[in-house]
């Protein structure tokens, strides 16, 4: 592992980003703009039952009537919905029984992504849901978690095959009202991962999905629902990758997770899309609504996120504790370089008795990117001896980009105990010396002593993830130096 | 010869803090630095090291022949080039194990060697520190992190021990330590002598000076090399004090 962690730190970076290919593959599209046609449309395209649909324009008539927020510390110049093609699916597909049947370019595309579909995956032991544009590709290892009774799948299968499910739980801890991009995706959402862990039941592998947008001017709307019954463990990894283009894509998602009595889910994401360009031309906006709801007693949900991309970020993973001595934890490694801005935190709701929630939160910002911290911890009135300790850190290197704070502590229960520290660093001339005399040169060095800096959060990650983390964070901070 | 410096001059904000300074060490030997406080013992190290914000105005740092006054730290650390820190920094979240392999396979890039193997380093981590009397937890923990100063120290030497420098210039290695700490860093670094690498030993005291011999004693003084001996000198300069030379000087 060590070696691996080094290897990595030792390689030369490139300063293109990688993941910037284009896959040329026969693509169907809906026309550009968004109305209650457009709605239909991908409603048809995905031969979704009657209630799926209701839903959705529901959610798109509530849309017309919101304004987009304007309250992030962030700016960006105003999305014309209209502009935007809310679906695009490869053309080839329907039921893929093995991966020959998979388009090789597909295939060629998650390999070159280092996504193998392969079932030689199978020695990793990770289960991959790979989703191109908004269809769900492959997933593997579906035969093995059907033993366990696991449903794990795209979001539009369970739509058709377990629909009782998608009923119950879809909409039930981030409704269509809760925010603009959760209205829209609702009514556009186009495919996500779904995934249903039985009573008692471990996961025996890491569950993951991967998400490329590949088709130009297209927004991505993904919606994972993840459903951990009474006593069931699961652990679930989300990577992210689009190609270099100079216009921005916007990419609005909703996750939910559920967490029954006992139930844990432990929810790790690495993204890296496109920033854009040194120039801040270009570059995926990111504004997605994650939430988990402990719901169960001693129920257990923690985010882990390593957000290195996008040219905008805008995202609280959250957890309402509702179960009594339910957990909630948010680690997070949030990178802005160049012109990126990052609005990132988390929101923590202690509503049962004996809560316990922990926000880690470790922002780096170089460049002239601005990387703000947004946090909510709110202790209910009946909330018993809730325990609450957030941490936020604050690295910058160079003069001219930002690190900002945002806390906001509000308890309503005197039994609470709350704890807040921060920090503000640069990574001293010393320091930097110090690695020089060893013979470090100063780029390794930053990747040296920025993972350092995020290794508390990189620790959290299953290990797969970590390698790619750790790789990540020195590839994003490139040119940094200054 | 392994380091001649001619005429050095080396300037910082401006205000002249080496004013011609000669010096010639030979592989195989050991050179002692001594000298009052605020003469430019540290700052003779750091031009050496390169750090920047220390200006070489006049002169010449040969190593191996060759001119380093222009090189980047890094460059001078490959070549062999090694400081032991009188103010070794914190670099925390970065384990000494990273820190050490991350070094070593950088040195051995730019001189294309292989980097080494996992167990290969492994190895080579236990045999030095034994050498230094550092365990095992010690290694796990973050660079200097909450360390003493002696563990610090130690930590220089284990440092020293595992990239095998050519030169290595020690820069009071021995300020804070007790009797105890002085004897394992003193046969830390005598046990890494050979006839291929030279030590530079800057120190106030005489004291390390009877553990870590040394074949030259020069004074550091104004700026300059007042005065160069046997190791005689070290002793001498301890019983009558630094205005001896003063006066010597003057």
């Amino acid at each position: 592992m060590e070696e691996d962690k080094n290897k990595i730190i030792d390689e030369v970076t490139q300063s293109e980003y990688k993941y910037g290919f284009v896959t040329d593959i026969d693509m169907e599209t809906a026309p550009k703009g968004l109305t209650e046609d457009t709605i239909r449309y991908i409603s048809a395209k995905k031969n979704e039952p009657e209630f799926v649909l209701e839903a959705r324009l529901e959610a798109f008539r509530h849309w017309l009537t919101l304004e987009e927020p304007d309250w992030a510390h962030v700016n960006y110049p105003p999305i014309d919905y209209q502009d935007i093609i809310y679906y695009a699916a490869p053309k080839t597909k329907p039921e893929l029984e093995s991966l020959d049947e998979v388009d090789p370019e597909l295939l060629e595309t998650f390999n070159k992504l280092g996504i193998s579909l392969e079932e030689q995956k199978r020695l990793t032991g990770v289960a991959v849901d790979a989703v191109m544009d908004s269809v769900s590709v492959k997933t593997t290892f579906s035969e093995t978690l059907e033993k366990y009774g696991i449903i794990f799948c795209a979001f539009s299968e369970a739509v058709q095959n377990h629909p009782e499910l998608v009923k119950q739980y879809m909409g039930s801890v981030v409704p269509y009202s809760d925010n603009y991009f959760a209205a829209l995706n609702s009514a556009v959402f186009s495919d996500g991962s779904f995934c249903y862990i039985p009573k008692g039941v471990r996961c025996p592998v890491e569950l993951s999905t991967y998400f490329r947008i590949n088709a130009a001017n297209t927004g991505q709307f993904e919606r994972t629902l993840i459903i951990a019954d009474e006593g069931s463990y699961v652990s679930y990894m989300e990577g992210c990758t689009a190609p270099m283009r100079d216009e921005n894509q916007l990419h609005a998602a909703i996750v939910e997770i559920i967490a029954h009595d006992n139930a844990e889910v432990k929810y790790s994401t690495v993204q890296n899309w496109y920033p854009g360009d040194k120039d801040g031309k270009g570059g995926i906006y990111n504004f997605v609504t994650k939430r988990g709801l402990c719901k169960g007693t001693n129920s257990k949900i923690s985010w882990t996120q390593v957000e290195t991309g996008s040219a905008v970020t805008w995202k609280y993973p959250s957890c309402i504790l509702l179960g009594d001595n339910s957990v909630g934890e948010f680690y997070s490694v949030a990178v802005t370089n160049n012109h990126q801005q990052a609005d990132t935190g988390s929101k923590m709701i202690h509503i049962g008795k004996n809560t316990k929630s922990t926000i880690i939160s470790k922002g780096i910002s170089a460049g002239y990117s601005q990387n703000s911290y947004r946090g909510l911890v709110r202790i209910m009135k009946n909330a018993k001896n809730a325990r609450n300790f957030s941490q936020c850190d604050s690295l910058l290197l160079g003069d001219k980009c930002g690190a900002h704070t945002f806390p906001y502590i509000q308890t309503e229960n005197q039994s609470s105990i709350v704890e807040h520290e921060a920090t503000t660093s640069k990574i001293s001339e010393d320091q930097m010396f110090y690695c020089n005399q060893r013979g470090i040169d100063t780029e390794s060095a930053i990747g040296l002593i920025v993972n350092g800096y995020a290794k508390e959060v990189l620790n959290k990650l299953p290990m797969e993830f970590a390698v790619e983390a750790q790789k990540l964070l020195s590839i994003s901070l490139e040119g940094s130096v200054g | 010869m392994l380091l001649k410096i001619e005429d050095l001059h080396v300037e910082i904000d401006g205000k002249e803090i080496i004013r011609g300074l000669n010096l010639e060490v030979n592989a195989g030997e050991t050179h002692a630095i001594m000298g009052p406080n605020g003469t430019g013992k540290s700052t003779l190290a750091l031009a050496i090291a390169g750090k920047e914000g220390y200006e070489v105005t006049r002169g010449k740092i040969l190593y191996e022949g060759k001119e380093i006054r222009e090189m980047a730290p890094e460059e001078r650390a490959r070549l062999g080039i090694f400081l032991g820190f009188q103010y070794p920094v914190e670099i925390p979240g970065v384990s000494i194990t990273n820190f050490m392999r991350t070094a070593l396979n950088e040195i051995r890039e730019f001189r294309n060697e292989d980097p080494l193997s996992a167990s290969e380093f492994l190895a080579r981590m236990e045999e030095k520190k034994q050498l230094v009397d550092i365990h095992s937890k010690l290694a796990k923990r973050s660079v200097n992190e909450g360390f003493s100063g002696g563990e610090k120290k130690r930590n220089e030497i284990f440092q020293m021990a595992m990239l095998e420098p050519k030169l290595s210039v020690l820069d009071e290695t021995d300020s804070g330590l007790d009797i105890d700490a002085l004897k394992v860093v003193a046969n830390g670094v005598n046990s890494l002598k050979t006839s291929e690498n030279a030590f530079v030993v800057i120190t106030h005291y005489q004291r390390l000076l009877d553990y870590i011999v040394p074949d030259v004693v020069h004074v550091l003084y104004d700026g300059r090399i007042a005065m160069s001996g046997g190791k005689e000198l070290a002793l001498e300069l301890e019983n009558k004090g630094y205005d001896w030379i003063k006066k010597e000087v003057e």
